[in-house]
């Protein structure tokens, strides 16, 4: 019955062939470790993101005189919208916690590295965009954090010369930040930049089936037709569209072994999420900040206007750069480093684990670096606080520079042909 | 199909006009799109320069009016305020105006077009307060200084040129926004010296 059915749709729309391809019979190297969790977290918590925005927005009211009013609406007096509210939020700190570790295993093991390039370019897209989406995000409940932390980095574009002034003002749709922004940001919240989102996922985990999941060795699971024999191959059934060209080793498929292994990243990962929704939502001051508990306030500026944590290393670079334009400038070139790291690194040993003491030290003092410009983000300016952070801002920039010259000549271990 | 010879100039040149003009086409349905985003006319309507008549303002009186928001305190000067302006200025953060708290025209040491007329946003530079005008006691707050404003919030103290006295949370001189004169009467505020 079932089958006749498949078969009925097979026919028609080729579900089965695309199951085999991307699921039931694609070749996943196997000797994934922890950190290839967050990638399906990330798209646990993207679903979260999706359902949880929608059920939102049924009570939610995008205006200036109502949105902060409707955030306590939800929170009061519709039944379980405490519960839906804190999962978004909570769900948007989660997305970048599993995301910044997602794209840390991607430059301990290499993954950038060719022939990875395009498939590292849609994941940054995809930071991008959820930069974006979380921004627009932190306005909505019209708090006064909302309104101040918008306003500081809408200005941002201002210290661009000549049109400046006249682009913040087309941001804004307004002289101040009023209604007509928190209108158009709710827009692009929940319309724009979550189509884009999803479309860049797709397309980042196409490319990915396209070149294959790297692992923590860097080498090759893909091995060339013909050159191994049948019984050093994996035992599984894979889909043609990989064993046609090549010989696959030291793989399992990527369901049921995958799927279920991911099973267990999710049960962690929910305990987690779980306890900071239920007993600590606000996450500290961190997840939702004090000043956001009371309503937009054009005269009533925070006594420190501080991003979410998430922005907090990109945010330090803007502030310790001393001029304004410049600081934007090396905020931007920040980001824009990480999507030019595919061609800063030309080595072509991938993992961590075969290359040279220095990339160890490098990435090291990367992280380090990256760890204090995010705490330094949340806290208030000091000139103490400004010294630490231009020294972490030239470990960050120092990174994808020494990797540069170090990378061409490194001194690095035999990679092994097959898994032990 | 004819077995007529493949014209390949003709073809070529066929796809790079299509693609011309419906570029030229995306370019030009993009507009609205674009501009939809400016301030609307309600807006602009709500944010349109304040014009103020000043002929009623006494020497020493300041008036309040209200620019896209914000307090603005327009304040007249009399001749011996002005001339106590050069009198404390060790006392303050910025006196020169070098921070770009003011437009170019108001960086003299009045912060203003004319000496007379202070014209400033009510806004402490602190946490957004509303600074109170002590006319006469405000060597209460500055031995020595008979006039200037006391932000009832948190202590902070600016002169009658709106710029910040030393020691206090507020880390800037008050703002001077963009503003001119359209005749010896009327003061337009939004409207920049030179630009009307």
């Amino acid at each position: 019955m079932f089958e006749n059915f498949m078969a009925w749709i097979d026919k028609r729309l080729p579900v089965t062939e695309a199951w085999n391809k991307h699921v039931g019979q694609y070749p996943a190297p196997k000797n994934f470790n922890f950190w290839y969790f967050f990638g399906s977290l990330a798209m646990l918590v993207l679903v979260n993101q999706i359902v949880t925005g929608i059920w939102l927005t049924m009570n939610y009211e995008p205006s200036g005189d109502g949105a902060f009013a409707s955030v306590e609406y939800i929170m009061r007096d519709v039944d379980y919208g405490w519960l839906l509210r804190y999962m978004h939020s909570t769900g948007a700190s989660a997305f970048f916690i599993v995301v910044y570790l997602h794209m840390f295993r991607g430059l301990m093991y290499g993954s950038y590295q060719k022939p990875r390039e395009l498939l590292w370019i849609f994941g940054m897209l995809i930071f991008l965009v959820l930069m974006a989406e979380a921004f627009m995000g932190y306005l909505l409940p019209w708090g006064n954090m909302s309104y101040w932390g918008a306003q500081v980095i809408i200005s941002l574009f201002g210290a661009i010369p000549v049109i400046g002034d006249d682009l913040t003002t087309w941001i804004r749709g307004d002289y101040v930040i009023s209604g007509a922004t928190l209108n158009r940001f709710f827009a692009l919240h929940v319309i724009a930049l979550p189509l884009v989102l999803v479309v860049l996922v797709f397309l980042h985990i196409l490319a990915l089936h396209e070149v294959g999941s790297n692992n923590p060795e860097g080498t090759d699971i893909k091995k060339p037709k013909g050159s191994i024999p049948e019984s050093e191959q994996s035992p599984f059934k894979y889909h043609e569209s990989y064993t046609k060209k090549y010989d696959i080793v030291d793989a399992v498929p990527f369901h049921p072994y995958y799927s279920v292994k991911d099973i267990m990243g999710v049960v962690g990962f929910l305990l987690l999420f779980c306890w900071v929704m239920f007993f600590a939502p606000e996450g500290g001051g961190y997840f939702l900040e004090a000043p956001n508990f009371e309503p937009a306030n054009a005269l009533k500026t925070p006594e420190h206007i501080v991003p979410v944590w998430y922005f907090g290393p990109f945010y330090t670079i803007l502030r310790v750069i001393p001029d304004k334009l410049l600081g934007m400038l090396g905020m931007f070139a920040a980001i824009g480093m990480l999507f030019a790291l595919p061609w800063f690194d030309r080595g072509t040993v991938r993992s961590i684990r075969y290359r040279s003491k220095w990339h160890l030290l490098n990435l090291t003092q990367f992280a380090i670096c990256f760890v204090i410009l995010g705490i330094l983000g949340t806290m208030p300016a000091s000139d103490l606080a400004n010294l630490i952070g231009r020294i972490a801002t030239l470990g960050y920039f120092g990174f994808f520079i020494a990797l540069w010259f170090y990378s061409k000549n490194e001194d690095t271990k035999p990679v092994p042909e097959r898994m032990s | 199909m004819s077995n007529a010879p493949v014209n390949n100039g003709r073809r070529r040149f066929l796809t790079v006009a299509t693609s011309v003009v419906g570029g030229a086409g995306v370019v030009g349905a993009a507009v609205p799109f674009i501009a939809s985003w400016n301030p609307s006319a309600k807006a602009k309507a709500a944010g349109a320069p304040v014009e103020v008549n000043i002929s009623k303002i006494a020497t020493g009186q300041l008036v309040r009016t209200n620019y896209r928001g914000k307090p603005i305190y327009i304040v007249r000067r009399s001749q011996d305020v002005i001339d106590a302006l050069g009198g404390h200025e060790d006392q303050l953060n910025d006196p020169q105006s070098n921070e770009a708290q003011q437009p170019a025209y108001a960086q003299n040491q009045y912060r203003s077009i004319k000496p007379e007329y202070l014209v400033a946003e009510g806004v402490c530079t602190h946490l957004g307060c509303a600074p109170t005008y002590r006319k006469g006691d405000f060597a209460e707050q500055v031995e020595g200084v008979d006039y200037g404003f006391f932000c009832p919030c948190h202590g902070s103290k600016f002169d009658m040129a709106g710029r910040v006295f030393s020691g206090v949370p507020a880390p800037l001189n008050l703002v001077v926004p963009e503003h001119s004169f359209l005749d010896d009467n009327t003061l337009i505020i939004g409207v920049g010296k030179g630009d009307a």
